[in-house]
């Protein structure tokens, strides 16, 4: 019981740092992610933005939606969204909670992957290579080059192996203009989304500290009621499995000492525990009769009282309790407003 | 009691030590950040100056920033000082205290990246390469002067054909590294040379006001981490009751409506109890489905008004009998 108790405290009150440690995870991933990914720069003019781009922006939005997938949260967002109002009202903050903390976690692989894209430098050069201002970095008067000419010699720049304009423009130039600019955009993007985070932060105690609190106390509580519910829901069907499992040997044993016309021998009153474990089964022959009626006939989902003493179970003869198409009495009254 | 005073003595000796150690972890972080850098000067007149600049001043920011947002103190200091003062008074000594320890451990990391960045020399060479005068360096001094501020902005290039292998380049790369380092080696000894004096005088001056303060924001500190989880625990009772709330309505509606007589007596006590009196797949599904259309309220108080005769059953596995009752007879309706 202490260690339930204690379990539970440490998810609970680990509940933030076990999802920031997912988000970690997530985040070291699309880092491992991208160094394992071997970008190919098509170097031909309108392929290189479309996958420069490409590149840039689809693994984030994928990272985006793993994010939301992987968290457990989810579900349970979705439960208390879509329930039907009941006998509890809904609370919009709450659920405005719940969907704000789970985004923010979910955006930091995303934010990650394209920091690091643009740090690195590639996907930008790929992208942009044929937007280099020629003109200040390179040769412009380079005779009769028509436009296209230039595009498709300009997009070759990341293909340092078939580059053939040197005389146009500098490789190392072009390629080492077109990284300034992209890790000049990756910084700033890191400043922002730092500067994002800690506004968000730090505000949130100056305004709305009390609705805050009230959010996630009760954010916390859905989560714990629907863990403790489903405990108990396993706890009810493990007792119920074995209740019901009981009633079918005990029914069985006696079935077959009705079939045999054997007086039904009272266990001795020092009889022991094994004994009691058997149920009543103590040879093969009943023992293989039990296994294939709980295959061909599994007995209905419906537990009758225990019997009594007098043991009514075999008094009729026939019907043993395990067929389904013998209710008892008390079950009659089956109300169909379910 | 015991595990009360385990607890304390856990938050009292480690909250500072949880500080230090995620300011220690940022600082690797930026060094790392820095060797796993590609940095590639622009070569560019216009554009060394800002790149290298940039890259010596904008990352410290943000490491700034996230020294901050990973600090859990910070979000107390900034919760106690817009509280309203209510039946507590604000002890301004104690905010400022916070802030100054958090301030602390937030510049350590951007201190780092800033003076591994000037022992390196690459943002310096960068960044005024362009800014040295041709006249000092034998390779510069015969050109003209927009051929020269060209030239020396390809210096920290080393793989520009021109520069390749020229005396003159290594020359002005060699006087703006011994200047960088030497920058970087003068800081480092004044920060620790500030920082051994600010912590051996400190003593000196308001020794007793600083003992209280660093009581009290301790204090604070643990305070709303005790909060939180006495929030965590109510909330787990709470819930355990409204189920078993939930169990013992289901119970009764089922029996009102199927007349059976109660059963008391003989037969499996425990197993009943977990069972909570469903015995049957139609009333689990019934459960099931009222669980999720009808949530009860959140209101457990009824639990001991409506049916004061239900008897006390066994406890399911999770709970405690006594610290069930014992902890929270009040709050049953938040």
């Amino acid at each position: 019981m202490d260690k339930f108790r204690m379990i539970f405290q440490f998810f609970q009150s680990n509940q933030e740092s076990f999802m920031n440690g997912i988000c970690g995870i997530m985040a070291l991933a699309s880092t491992q992610m991208y160094s394992a990914f071997d970008f190919n720069c098509p170097c031909l003019p309108h392929y290189n933005l479309a996958y420069g781009l490409g590149i840039l922006l689809v693994p984030p939005f994928i990272l985006f939606l793993l994010g939301f997938v992987l968290n457990n949260n989810i579900s349970m967002l979705a439960e208390e969204w879509r329930r039907p109002q009941g006998q509890r009202g809904k609370d919009p903050a709450v659920l405005r909670y719940m969907f704000c903390s789970m985004a923010q976690r979910a955006m930091i692989a995303p934010a990650v992957w394209v920091s690091v894209t643009l740090l690195d430098g590639k996907c930008i050069t790929c992208a942009f290579c044929t937007s280099v201002p020629v003109e200040t970095l390179g040769n412009a008067s380079h005779p009769h080059l028509s436009q296209g000419e230039i595009q498709r010699v300009l997009a070759r720049i990341p293909c340092k192996e078939i580059y053939n304009g040197q005389q146009l423009i500098a490789n190392e130039v072009a390629i080492r203009y077109l990284r300034c600019i992209s890790q000049a955009l990756g910084w700033c993007f890191v400043l922002l989304m730092t500067t994002l985070a800690f506004l968000v932060r730090s505000l949130r105690p100056c305004f709305s500290q009390a609705a805050f609190l009230k959010s996630r106390y009760w954010s916390h509580y859905i989560d714990i009621e629907r863990k403790l519910f489903d405990e108990t829901c396993a706890e009810h069907a493990r007792s119920f499995a074995k209740v019901c499992i009981q009633q079918f040997f005990e029914g069985m044993s006696t079935d077959l000492v009705a079939a045999r016309c054997h007086l039904p021998r009272k266990a001795p009153a020092n009889a022991g525990e094994a004994d009691e474990k058997l149920l009543g089964i103590t040879d093969q022959g009943t023992m293989n009769m039990a296994l294939k009626n709980w295959h061909r006939c599994k007995p209905p989902l419906h537990l009758h009282p225990p019997a009594l003493p007098t043991g009514n179970g075999w008094a009729g003869e026939g019907q043993p309790p395990t067929h389904p198409s013998a209710p008892q009495k008390e079950t009659a009254a089956y109300y169909s407003w379910v | 009691m015991d595990r009360f005073r385990m607890i304390f003595q856990y938050f009292q000796s480690n909250s500072e030590s949880v500080m230090n150690g995620i300011c220690g972890l940022l600082a690797l972080a930026s060094v790392k950040m820095y060797t796993s850098f590609d940095f590639s000067c622009p070569c560019l007149p216009q554009y060394n100056m800002a790149y290298g600049l940039g890259i010596m001043f904008v990352p410290p920011i943000i490491l700034f920033l996230c020294g901050l947002i990973l600090n859990r103190q910070s979000l107390v200091m900034l919760e106690e000082w817009r509280r309203p003062p209510g039946h507590r008074k604000k002890d301004l000594a104690v905010i400022r205290y916070m802030c100054s320890s958090i301030m602390q451990r937030a510049m350590v990391a951007p201190v780092v990246w800033i003076i591994v960045t000037l022992l390196d020399g690459k943002c310096l060479i960068c960044a005024f390469s362009g800014s040295m005068d041709p006249q000092k360096f034998v390779g510069f001094a015969n050109v003209s002067t927009v051929q020269a501020q060209q030239l020396l902005a390809k210096v920290p290039c080393k793989d520009e054909e021109l520069m390749r292998n020229t005396t003159s380049r290594k020359a002005v790369t060699r006087y703006l590294r011994c200047w960088s380092q030497a920058l970087g080696w003068s800081i480092l000894l004044i920060l620790i040379i500030a920082a051994f004096l600010a912590r051996w005088l400190r003593p000196c001056f308001n020794q007793a006001t600083l003992l209280q303060a660093r009581h009290w924001s301790n204090y604070i500190d643990i305070e709303q981490k005790i909060f939180e989880e006495t929030c965590c625990e109510h909330s787990r009772l709470f819930a355990h009751k409204c189920i078993l709330h939930f169990f013992e309505s289901m119970r009764q509606e089922l029996k009102l409506h199927s007349f059976s007589l109660p059963r008391e007596g003989e037969g499996d006590e425990e197993g009943e109890d977990l069972l909570q009196g469903i015995t049957d797949q139609d009333q689990v599904n019934k459960l099931l489905k009222t669980w999720y259309y009808e949530k009860p309220p959140l209101d457990v108080s009824q639990a001991h008004q409506r049916h004061p005769l239900v008897r006390e059953r066994s406890p399911l596995p999770w709970a405690d009998n006594t610290s069930t009752h014992s902890k929270f007879p009040q709050h049953t309706n938040v």
